[in-house]
């Protein structure tokens, strides 16, 4: 029985695109699926009642939410070609400690900057400190997960195609302060189709912060 | 493969529930280990050393390898500890105990924080967004003696354990009330058998000792 893989999506979200890049490594043959975030669909509703957001993977009808955990499955299940995770247990906390890192900063910090308002010169610092940490993280690896990307570079190098928004909401140069990590990202799309397939242009996704401030009257 | 005192140690607080939840899974697995008492007042420099990112406990030493962040280290445990699996093996279900591990940090933590800190209306919308968590937690609890199953606790029920003992006190001292054994009757049982788990029993830091660490806490809160 061949496998059903279908992905409820948002073109620009990073999370989602984190599933993208993880089902292009995988060679998983899907079906996208774009919801309207202001207009949620049932089947959304069903497959995430409980949180009510994207990306959901719906493998053979059943579904899984949250984007990281949604990465963890695909390498369990998906278990034979470019792993995610490493296999030793102690480089895997570091990877999930890094991957978990991201997400409890980058996308609440850029939403402060991009939108704005009082706060946004102490999100600009904020992010930039975050983004040097990571790039000390990177230290000289070509990848977060050494000569391969691995979850780590998978779950921060959607985010990248934010940083053009980021740069121009806020007035600001993040290669200035983390050139290191701009080169890293290039390299990502660059070397992996999965990547570059995935993120959709940095002027697409600014066009979209616009119409997303004029909608909150921002 | 033991984890002999010497090599793997804890750096943590008795009071501090995401400390304890690798105390239980430790205890569970039948791990020894070296427990260091750390001052989150004055941390100190071992700690941050050990975690310079988060600066906070608890901390998993194995063989001079530190560890940060409770939900990972019972991965990192249950992957290097085979015997007492806590996680499930099946990838569905796994992704299922993660799904409400995040749940239960990222939305019900939250909420009944938000119901300790604030008042009025505020406090009415953190209190009915912690009853709901707790509703669909009663609803996954459905029939079974514990989240994990009815054979033992697992990942799930020591990331809800708090639940089980930290939630009272922190009603106690906000002054609110959210987890009704009347309403939850399901959580209210789990709640007396988790309690009753050795490994959990031996741990649990006393009333007092929570009550002066929230008292603390809203003390801290109103002097701003």
């Amino acid at each position: 029985m061949e496998d059903e893989v279908v992905l409820l999506d948002f073109w620009p979200s990073s999370f989602a695109m984190r599933v993208k890049i993880a089902l292009g490594e995988k060679g998983i043959k899907y079906k996208c699926k774009q919801e309207d975030l202001f207009n949620k669909s049932t089947l959304l509703l069903e497959m995430n009642p409980i949180h009510k957001k994207i990306p959901v993977l719906i493998h053979n009808g059943k579904p899984i939410s949250e984007s990281l955990i949604i990465l963890q499955y695909i390498d369990q299940v998906w278990n034979r070609k470019s792993p995610l995770l490493p296999s030793d247990p102690y480089q895997r906390s570091q990877a999930l400690f890094w991957a978990d890192y991201i997400d409890k900063k980058i996308y609440g910090i850029g939403r402060r900057v991009w939108m704005g308002k009082e706060d946004q010169e102490e999100a600009k610092e904020e992010l930039m400190q975050c983004l040097k940490t990571l790039e000390r993280e990177l230290g000289d690896k070509l990848y977060f997960g050494g000569q391969n990307i691995g979850v780590v570079d998978v779950a921060l190098v959607p985010f990248t195609t934010w940083f053009y928004s980021y740069e121009t909401c806020g007035n600001f140069s993040i290669e200035a302060g983390c050139p290191k990590l701009v080169a890293w990202a290039k390299r990502c799309k660059e070397n992996y189709r999965s990547v570059s397939e995935a993120l959709p242009h940095p002027l697409q996704i600014y066009e979209y912060v616009m119409e997303l401030k004029k909608r909150l009257g921002l | 493969m033991a984890g002999t005192a010497e090599d793997l140690k804890v750096l943590g607080t008795k009071q501090s529930m995401f400390t304890q939840r690798v105390v239980w899974a430790l205890k569970l697995k039948g791990v020894e280990y070296e427990f260091i008492e750390e001052d989150l007042v004055h941390k100190s420099s071992l700690l941050l050393a050990l975690n310079p990112v988060h600066k906070k406990v608890p901390v998993l030493v194995h063989d001079g390898k530190p560890i940060a962040e409770s939900k990972i280290i019972l991965e990192y445990l249950d992957e290097t500890w085979k015997e007492r699996p806590l996680l499930p093996e099946d990838p569905r279900e796994r992704a299922n105990v993660r799904f409400w591990a995040a749940f239960i940090d990222d939305k019900l933590m939250e909420a009944s924080k938000k119901a300790f800190v604030s008042t009025g209306d505020d406090r009415a919308k953190a209190m009915e967004s912690t009853m709901e968590g707790l509703k669909l937690l009663e609803q996954e609890l459905q029939g079974k003696k514990y989240f994990s199953g009815d054979e033992g606790i697992g990942y799930f029920d020591i990331v809800a354990g708090w639940i089980a003992y930290w939630l009272q006190f922190i009603e106690e001292i906000g002054g609110f009330k959210v987890m009704e054994s009347t309403k939850f009757p399901c959580l209210d049982a789990w709640i007396k058998n988790f309690l009753q788990v050795p490994s959990v029993k031996q741990s649990l830091p006393s009333p007092d000792e929570l009550r002066n660490v929230f008292g603390a806490i809203r003390m801290a809160m109103q002097m701003k």
